[in-house]
């Protein structure tokens, strides 16, 4: 059951980090000078996102 | 022209040591079934032992922490120093054990052993102290009394075989480890990575800081121009935007943090040089984390700890909701900022031993199918391993901004 619950974390986190790069695309293409801003928050975002993936990755690690 | 040739260098280096990585895998495989064909098995102490590869295994054994240092075929020996309660320390070189194949040692040393790199004691009083030849290791897997499968590990010594503890560890039985026999507190393959990379980073900040010294005012140069723009980086788009006015005083913490992180990812990237894993080891990001942890919350505001225990401006109601959801939060965010560096680095370590695992999964020993499965691993290789260059600025980076913006978020001024 492991790598199925794994997949399924994998496809929520997926989703989120797919749905944040495309934002932060768009917001690049509308405002090219907050560039910076805009990454760092993209990669922090991205970040938080990733996090709750891999408590979910691990913990089915563990109860698998 | 210049970048094509730059190109071409950098592959041919990334194919070289990958093609080298596979050669030294290759060496185990060779030396287990020299004419058992299919099965790679080998007799000992009346035990069949199934030497066959197994790329998950191989993967875990890569990235897991070791009481030597295996540069290529080397190994060298780091001192182990061993506590035994009820008998006291235990300190000896690791190379005393003699590891041959896949760093397993060839002798027992106070009831010692090493197994695959680690060490391990046999805690039944009838094997003898003192140094002795051993015969083999019999790995089993056996279900223990949670009905968990774990892998558990005899070694043969006079044709009786006696169970090897692993060392202590402190997770409580998840990974199937717990309090053995003996403590482990060896200079191992991470702290020996630790301190190479400790001395080049003092080598390079003490140079550095004395250049600027040396030539204020003028243009950087050398290893300046190399760290400048990363720590003025840092300073810039992570300090300054998210901790607001207070930047200056945590600067040297978000800086050590990087420059430490970064560099021990880059440490366990350059191939045959160990390849230690130790960004991807949970003992050590976890520690990382409690840093963090405690600059947080040791500077925490009144403002702070008022949107932790009673939150203002909501109902009374929605505060009995929030308020544990938030002081789990506290404990949560370390937690995340401890598996996110180590799930990240070791995942990019053990990719690419499967990748290179694939040699053998596919070739199956014989040549053709080995080629060509070398081929297109060593290209995935390749293509693997500079991402991971990508992900170990990335994660670095992705540390000490969620530090530096949990700091901002403790010491933020009110504004209502």
């Amino acid at each position: 059951m492991a790598p199925i619950g794994m997949g399924i974390a994998v496809i929520g986190a997926g989703l989120g980090i797919g749905l944040i790069g495309s934002k932060a695309m768009e917001a690049i293409a509308r405002q090219p000078e907050a560039v910076g801003d805009i990454r760092a928050n993209m990669i922090l975002t991205a970040a938080l996102v990733e996090g709750a993936a891999l408590i979910a990755i691990i913990l089915s690690l563990v109860a698998g | 022209m210049r970048r094509i040739i730059l190109t071409y260098i950098l592959s041919v280096f990334f194919a070289a040591s990958s093609f080298a990585q596979d050669h030294g895998t290759h060496g185990h495989d060779e030396h287990a079934g020299t004419d058992a064909g299919e099965h790679h098995t080998e007799v000992i102490c009346g035990e069949e032992v199934d030497h066959s590869f197994d790329p998950g295994k191989t993967a875990f054994h890569h990235v897991s922490d070791q009481n030597v240092y295996s540069i290529g075929p080397l190994y060298i020996p780091l001192p182990c120093i061993l506590y035994v309660p009820g008998e006291g320390f235990h300190t000896f070189s690791s190379g005393k054990f003699e590891p041959g194949h896949h760093a397993s040692g060839h002798k027992a040393i106070d009831r010692f052993v090493l197994f695959e790199g680690t060490v391990r004691r046999v805690s039944d009083p009838s094997f003898p102290e003192g140094e002795v030849e051993i015969s083999g290791f019999v790995p089993k897997v056996e279900v223990n009394e949670d009905g968990k499968e774990v892998d558990v590990v005899y070694v043969c010594y006079n044709d009786q075989l006696y169970l090897a503890e692993p060392k202590s560890t402190l997770d409580p039985g998840l990974f199937g480890g717990g309090i053995t026999s003996f403590y482990d507190f060896s200079v191992t393959k991470n702290v020996v990575s630790m301190i190479v990379v400790f001395i080049l980073l003092a080598w390079m900040f003490i140079s550095v800081a004395n250049a600027y010294k040396k030539r204020d005012g003028m243009a950087p140069k050398g290893l300046q121009s190399l760290i400048e723009p990363v720590f003025l980086f840092i300073q810039d788009e992570v300090a300054k935007p998210f901790i607001g006015n207070k930047w200056e005083q945590y600067l040297p913490f978000l800086q050590a943090l990087f420059f430490f992180i970064l560099g021990l990812n880059l440490f366990g990237q350059i191939p045959f040089f160990g390849n230690s894993n130790v960004t991807g080891n949970l003992a050590f990001t976890g520690v990382l984390a409690l840093f963090t942890f405690f600059v947080v919350n040791l500077n925490g505001n009144k403002h702070y700890w008022e949107h932790i225990f009673w939150m203002p401006g909501v109902p009374a109601w929605v505060k009995v909701v929030l308020t544990p959801v938030e002081f789990l939060g506290l404990f949560i965010k370390p937690f995340t900022l401890m598996l996110r560096l180590a799930a990240n680095i070791s995942a990019g370590h053990i990719v690419l031993v499967v990748f290179v695992g694939l040699i053998f999964v596919f070739g199956k020993g014989q040549l053709a199918p080995s080629i060509g499965t070398a081929i297109g691993s060593t290209l995935l290789s390749m293509f693997m391993m500079s991402i991971e260059l990508l992900v170990a600025f990335i994660q670095a980076f992705v540390f000490t901004l969620l530090t530096a913006s949990y700091i901002g978020a403790a010491t933020e001024e009110v504004h209502h």
